[in-house]
């Protein structure tokens, strides 16, 4: 019977059990509790009812101990619940480093979604079972959020800034994906589908879409087209700063201060150029590209970035 | 005999004292202009009871017009976009114009003075001042409702509220801004009143509980309130005049602005429940005859969830793009600030321990708050586990969860309150054994509403949908039948309430032998200076003096000298 009015959604990623684990203590201690309060207060009222022979009221006003008791045990509870979802947050956060590497983007009201492979979809998205897949997301006007319930995972998808979720499914099928942030008049049908594959599945259906160029190949032609190559180069008379190789170091501004040279970092100087000028170039030089580059070819253009110089060492070289 | 006794001992000993005062507050002066140009606390208090039940029941038929939208997962009743509207304006009228002025506002303006043993607030014409900016709000957002209305939902995110909606967001940004006025107005008069006009003998510690609440409030009100105009403000601003503050195209940080709303918005929680837990344990006092267990224990904590309740603001955002360092430090101080409200609940129980316990209406609200307010209580910390808010995060899990507190327990003890002093404010009783099945109604209705969206959020339903999957049908229905329920009940008692100024038994000075300066010293109803003339009011003795350290004999019917 229950199997038809469950009370959480199929388990269908790695972090699902645990997530669930945490929740069914939650409720656990949750309905102990209630129970307790419910149990004493009916006890107590009818115990103590003002209707039974010659009530008297006793005089007590408080006792230190049980203010230290009732203070301390739910401090612990507490504690454990919050140490727990701590620990299962950052996992939940922190990366895979050798995951697929998809790319989204969320608009009014659809998502977009590329794979590392180059196909593109919109609203749906088909992973291979057992393969972790991370997202790096944006969204083109207001806040959107990636939600797929029986993954249990979910991130806000917010404009002008990187927001990032990965998980790795682990059961067959198809989910709903929703958006979780009120976004508009068709908040509620801004849904998807994941269909998980298998391994040869993904791999046919990959195949049979049509293929577009890489992230990366897309990138590296716009790196050109744009003609970012034409300052962004190795030669010691270029003016700016060479970019092959520095995607994660640290760079140094005009002001002294330092910034990692990471998505956020590039998405904002292609958009507004002279917020955080490299020391030693000229603010102001590089014009904006704001409303001329699509998210998407940020997205591709730092896919590339994060590629160059470590491919090709020699072409990266600094020149001095 | 089976007795649901109002008053324990011998209530025959205790001739009502009714008509003693030759005039009270409502019948000192009559017509529009005494209404409307009045200072009298008193009056300043029934003059927002009325507007905010107006704009309750405003808010309430948006919520029963979004169940009535919820039965079915299509969305055929409304349109998308009225829908939005219908969920925006539900949040913005209840929690703008009903849940924050509630308790302060009506039973506040009403009690403070005369629970503190003085004639009126410090300042009674910026307490009048108070009403008619509440009153410019709210007409300026019931013309924004009419004019089109507004669809960001009640917390105005940005850029979608900036930039996107077309709807009349900086009319409902404006109205915001003009009614946080009214709060800052009350609180500055309740904390004056408070340090300054306490009658000889009323000592801080002597103080009932529910001014130690109304303290607490009316500081995150003063502190709080401005940040929300700012924002507000801001909003309207870059709206308006594309000044680039939160909207990326501009150059702005979306996230700044639901930092800068949730720093407001999160005490604003507070500012909803705390005056509830005021309510509460005056109640539970009262009608277990016995002195609060842990007075100290409960002052204090209203203090210690006012100041905590300002630095845990990021748990909102665990999912937002803030960094998962700063939701670790927002997850811990959530968990601190969760243990006074727990200290409070096991104080008001341990009072019914070898007390008098009866359970007129009030008590019965007030009991349901407990349980209520309990399981709001813990449900939160469902969402301040960051590992778990990552999947529960906007979804109907946190609808329910703070609809248990503000409904389960706000309305509840304001509910509580309401029948509690009813005889003080209008000299008449409510009839009692309607009024215990409308709470027994009420009861039921709410939890049939409510539960269910447990249920529903954990499986994933996200909020603020229009549409929704097929399988989520059952529970929706449920719910809304629940909600349907639960209006019945609030209507009945209105009705009866309304029924009673006229019908009602004239009520006694004290019909629940209760404690405290209102009850002992000012007639139902008070005159315009709330105590007789020539009452020197000195305070000898605790709040809450039920019983007598000697015999262990109840003193619930001490008459007055």
């Amino acid at each position: 019977m229950w199997k038809d009015f469950p009370f959480y959604p199929e388990q269908a990623s790695t972090i699902a059990q645990p997530v669930d684990l945490l929740y069914f203590f939650l409720v656990a201690v949750s309905a102990f509790f209630a129970l307790l309060i419910s149990v004493l207060i009916v006890v107590f009222a009818s115990k103590y009812r003002a209707s039974r022979p010659n009530p008297v009221s006793a005089h007590i006003v408080g006792s230190n101990k049980l203010e230290v008791i009732w203070t301390v045990i739910p401090l612990g509870l507490t504690m454990i619940m919050f140490a727990w979802g701590t620990v299962l947050f950052f996992d939940q956060s922190r990366m895979p480093p050798d995951a697929m590497q998809f790319t989204l983007t969320g608009k009014q009201w659809m998502w977009k979604v590329q794979h590392p492979s180059g196909q593109r979809e919109i609203n749906d998205l088909h992973v291979p079972i057992h393969k972790a897949c991370t997202f790096t997301m944006t969204s083109e006007d207001v806040i959107h959020s990636y939600y797929i319930p029986v993954f249990r995972t979910k991130q806000d998808v917010v404009p002008g800034r990187y927001s990032q979720l990965w998980f790795e499914a682990t059961k067959l099928g198809t989910f709903d994906i929703f958006c979780a942030e009120y976004c508009g008049t068709k908040h509620s049908q801004m849904t998807g589908k994941v269909t998980v594959m298998s391994q040869e599945d993904y791999e046919r259906w990959l195949s049979g879409a049509v293929a577009n160029e890489t992230p990366v190949q897309a990138g590296e032609r716009l790196f050109t087209a744009l003609r970012c190559i034409t300052c962004h180069n190795a030669t010691s008379t270029a003016r700016g700063p060479n970019l092959a190789g520095q995607f994660g170091k640290e760079v140094e501004l005009a002001s002294g201060a330092k910034v990692i040279f990471d998505a956020d970092y590039v998405h904002e100087s292609i958009l507004n150029p002279t917020a955080k000028t490299v020391t030693g170039f000229q603010a102001g030089l590089m014009p904006t590209y704001q409303g001329q580059v699509k998210e998407e070819d940020i997205l591709s253009l730092i896919a590339f970035l994060k590629t160059y110089g470590a491919t090709t060492p020699a072409a990266g070289a600094p020149a001095k | 005999m089976k007795s649901t006794v109002l008053t324990p001992p011998a209530p025959a000993a205790h001739p009502p004292q009714i008509a003693k005062a030759k005039t009270n507050y409502l019948t000192a002066d009559f017509g529009w202009k005494s209404w409307l140009f009045t200072v009298d606390h008193k009056r300043i208090a029934v003059l927002y009871l009325v507007s905010i039940m107006v704009f309750f029941l405003i808010g309430g038929t948006f919520a029963i017009l979004m169940r009535g939208e919820l039965l079915t997962p299509k969305g055929d009743l409304f349109d998308a976009d009225t829908y939005n509207k219908l969920f925006t304006m539900h949040g913005v009228v209840m929690i703008f114009f009903f849940l924050i002025p509630s308790i302060p506002a009506v039973l506040g303006n009403f009690l403070v003075p005369i629970m503190i043993g003085t004639k009126d607030l410090a300042f009674p014409k910026i307490n009048l001042l108070s009403w008619y900016i509440y009153l410019v709000g709210g007409g300026a957002t019931l013309y924004v409702a009419i004019s089109g209305g507004i669809d960001t939902g009640w917390t105005f995110y940005a850029p979608y509220s900036s930039t996107y909606a077309n709807t009349n967001v900086a009319g409902a940004a404006i109205a915001v801004f003009v009614t946080g006025f009214s709060s800052i107005l009350t609180g500055l008069n309740f904390i004056v009143t408070i340090h300054k006009m306490r009658a000889p003998g009323m000592t801080w510690f002597r103080m009932p509980l529910f001014l130690w609440a109304q303290y607490a409030t009316s500081l995150i009100m003063i502190m709080g309130t401005p940040v929300l105009a700012i924002t507000v403000l801001l909003l309207a601003l870059e709206r308006t005049f594309h000044i680039g503050i939160f909207d990326p195209a501009l150059g702005g940080d979306p996230v700044l602005f639901q930092h800068l709303f949730w720093f407001y918005s999160h005490p604003a929680v507070y500012i909803m429940i705390l005056p509830g837990m005021g309510v509460v344990s005056e109640i539970v006092a009262c009608f277990s005859k016995k002195p609060m267990f842990g007075y100290h224990f409960i002052a204090f904590s209203s203090l210690a969830i006012a100041i905590f309740g300002f630095v845990v603001w990021g748990h909102h955002m665990f999912v937002s793009g803030q960094s998962a360092y700063a939701g670790f430090v927002f997850s811990f101080l959530t968990m601190l600030v969760a243990i006074p409200s727990a200290v409070k609940v096991f104080n008001w129980i341990a009072t019914l321990y070898k007390g008098q316990v009866s359970l007129e209406t009030p008590m019965l609200y007030a009991l349901g708050f407990i349980g209520l307010f309990t399981i709001g209580g813990v449900t939160g910390l469902f969402l301040a586990v960051m590992g778990l808010d990552r999947h529960v995060h906007d979804t109907y899990f946190v609808v329910a969860h703070f609809h248990y507190v503000m409904v389960g327990g706000m309305v509840m003890a304001f509910m509580g309150g309401m029948h509690f002093w009813w005889s003080k404010m209008f000299g008449r009783m409510y009839p009692e054994a309607m009024a215990q099945f409308a709470a027994v109604v009420i009861f039921v209705g709410f939890n049939f509403t409510f539960f269910p969206q447990f249920i529903l959020g954990y499986m994933g339903m996200p909020r603020r949908y229009h549409q929704y999957n097929v399988e989520f049908q059952t529970l929706n229905v449920l719910s809304s039948a629940g909600a349907s329920i639960l209006g019945m009940g609030f209507l009945m008692t209105i009705a009866y309430f309304v029924w009673s100024l006229k019908w009602g038994k004239p009520a006694p000075q004290n019909p629940f032998g209760a404690k405290g300066l209102e009850w002992e010293r000012a007639p139902s109803p008070p005159p315009t200076y709330n105590f007789e003339e020539g009452d020197k009011i000195i305070v000898t003795e605790d709040a809450y003096a039920y019983t007598s350290e000697e015999p262990a004999v109840i003193a619930a019917h001490e008459v007055k000298k």
